[in-house]
């Protein structure tokens, strides 16, 4: 069998399956971004109780593999009553992982906004709420694209695990083909690929274009 | 650390004149380093106070403690005959909590060293965002207020350019324009042409010598240009070690300086320049 032949037999169905984890990386981000940006302002808080939450949270999601993660929350949450779907725990577990490492990103990029902003805005009688919206959240982000972009990509590739629990994604789909065909080198070939693609056309342009529109927005062109 | 209000204080200043605003007794350390020894200082309503002083004298401590960016150990500062550290509560005094200082705050504007623009934001945006966000003032009358200003300060042809584009003379000429769009009973300047190109000082203490004469502000300005600060000053104070080693009228304090220390201090920078 030629790859060309290969392709025409299998190319729809890894096709389906980078549809799958094409849409596990979008939900993914979507959590992962949310979580790190309230986990992050959390660990900036006075408040011992609300930096104590975040710490726990991001220690136990870094400090532990995510593959452990997916099967607590796919196997183990049903136990205490939460059942979710492979789906949803799939990408649940992956957001909720890359979260806590998105909200270092987010701490320390409001960090390195320099002390003079902080000031400038108190000095204007600013509350912290809107100092931290209108001032100093804008300009961390800013500096927080590129680290992000890489972070994106690790969640891309940190997709592939959900395969585990039988969500059918690309990984899935390589999986399965190689285990019926023995065509071990076309499948994971092509699932290299493909992840290869995402993360390289996709998601670096993608991050390259917004960090330049922001750059452009926020007046530093 | 601060420490329990150890004395009665008036709860807030009257009779005949009462100063703008008031030091008594104010103590800041870090940890065991006193920066401002038991200061007491009075500024009078439309007054230009100067200090001059040696590096680490405490003089932007002053400003910073005025302005409320960070706590004083000890003593009490008052703003237009209220408390600023300190508020009312149950018939006391009680150290103020960060909503009542940040009401405070807009007795004050503060114009910094480098200048601190918002540089996500436009000279014009610089100007309106605490007007519209804290003063809760329209679109439309902050914009008015702020070109208003800008033209003021010489720069309402760049009010659409982002700081990054403009020359150090021309930020701090917008950050005066943004501490002013507040209406800020006094304004404070730390020291606001020490970052500058000598050539483009003059525009700024251009901008300073126009709200002297024009504004019944009352200002309070550190600042390394002895001949400036004896041209405009009403009252010229001398820092030495947290305290106020000498003060008087720009002419005593230039012309016939009492304290060995200011003597000494005038002379190395005279020499220097
Ligand atoms: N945040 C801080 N922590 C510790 N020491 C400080 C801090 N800010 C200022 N100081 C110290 O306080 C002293 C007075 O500082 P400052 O008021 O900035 O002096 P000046 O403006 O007269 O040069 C200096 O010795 C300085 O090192
Ligand atoms: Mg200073």
């Amino acid at each position: 069998m030629t790859y060309f032949e290969f392709l025409n037999t299998y190319g729809p169905q890894l096709l389906d399956g980078a549809v799958t984890t094409a849409l596990q990386t979008l939900l993914a981000a979507a959590l992962a971004i949310g979580i790190a940006v309230v986990m992050g302002l959390m660990r900036l808080s006075h408040n011992r109780f609300v930096y104590g939450a975040a710490t726990v949270y991001i220690e136990v999601f870094r400090g532990t593999s995510l593959l452990v993660q997916i099967y607590w929350i796919f196997f183990v949450l049903p136990l205490f009553g939460l059942t979710l779907e492979k789906f949803t725990a799939g990408y649940i577990a992956v957001g909720m992982n890359l979260g806590a490492y998105g909200a270092e990103l987010v701490r320390g990029g409001i960090l390195s906004v320099p002390r003079g902003q902080w000031e400038a805005a108190t000095a204007l009688s600013m509350s912290p709420a809107i100092r931290m919206r209108r001032i100093i959240f804008p300009q961390a982000l800013l500096k927080m694209l590129p680290p992000w972009g890489n972070l994106l990509i690790e969640l891309l590739k940190g997709t592939a695990l959900v395969a585990l629990i039988s969500v059918t994604d690309l990984m899935f789909v390589a999986r399965k083909i190689n285990g019926t065909t023995y065509l071990s080198a076309q499948a994971f070939g092509s699932a290299l690929i493909i992840y290869y693609v995402m993360s390289r056309s996709v998601i670096t342009p993608f991050m390259r274009w917004l960090e330049r529109v922001m750059t452009r927005k926020l007046g530093r062109a | 650390m601060k420490e329990p209000v150890q004395k009665e204080y008036p709860r807030q200043l009257e009779g005949e004149k009462v100063p703008m605003v008031r030091f008594r007794d104010v103590t800041k350390r870090y940890g065991d380093l006193v920066v401002l020894d038991s200061l007491d200082l009075d500024v009078d309503e439309g007054e230009m106070v100067t200090i001059i002083g040696p590096s680490g004298s405490g003089k932007t401590t002053v400003l910073r403690m005025l302005m409320a960016l960070e706590k004083i150990n000890s003593g009490i500062i008052y703003v237009d005959g209220q408390p600023m550290t300190h508020m009312p509560k149950n018939g006391a005094l009680t150290w103020a909590d960060e909503k009542y200082l940040r009401r405070q705050r807009t007795n004050i504007g503060m114009c910094f060293q480098h200048f601190n623009l918002f540089p996500h934001m436009t000279a014009l945006e610089n100007c309106i965002e605490a007007p519209i966000q804290v003063l809760v003032l329209n679109k439309k009358a902050a914009v008015e207020r702020a070109e208003g200003l800008l033209d003021m300060v010489g720069m309402l042809e760049k009010a659409g350019e982002h700081p990054s584009r403009l020359s150090g003379g021309q930020q701090q000429r917008v950050a005066i324009a943004r501490a002013l769009a507040m209406r800020p009973k006094v304004l404070l300047f730390d020291e606001v042409t020490s970052a500058l190109d000598p050539e483009v000082i003059g525009e700024v203490t251009q901008v300073i010598r126009k709200l002297v004469n024009k504004h019944n502000l009352t200002m309070l300005m550190v600042t390394h240009q002895m001949g400036f600060a004896r041209e405009i000053s009403d009252r010229v104070c001398f820092f030495y070690d947290g305290k106020i080693e000498e003060q008087g009228p720009p002419e005593e304090i230039f012309g016939a300086p009492q304290s060995e220390r200011t003597q000494q201090f005038l002379g190395a920078v005279l020499e220097a320049t």
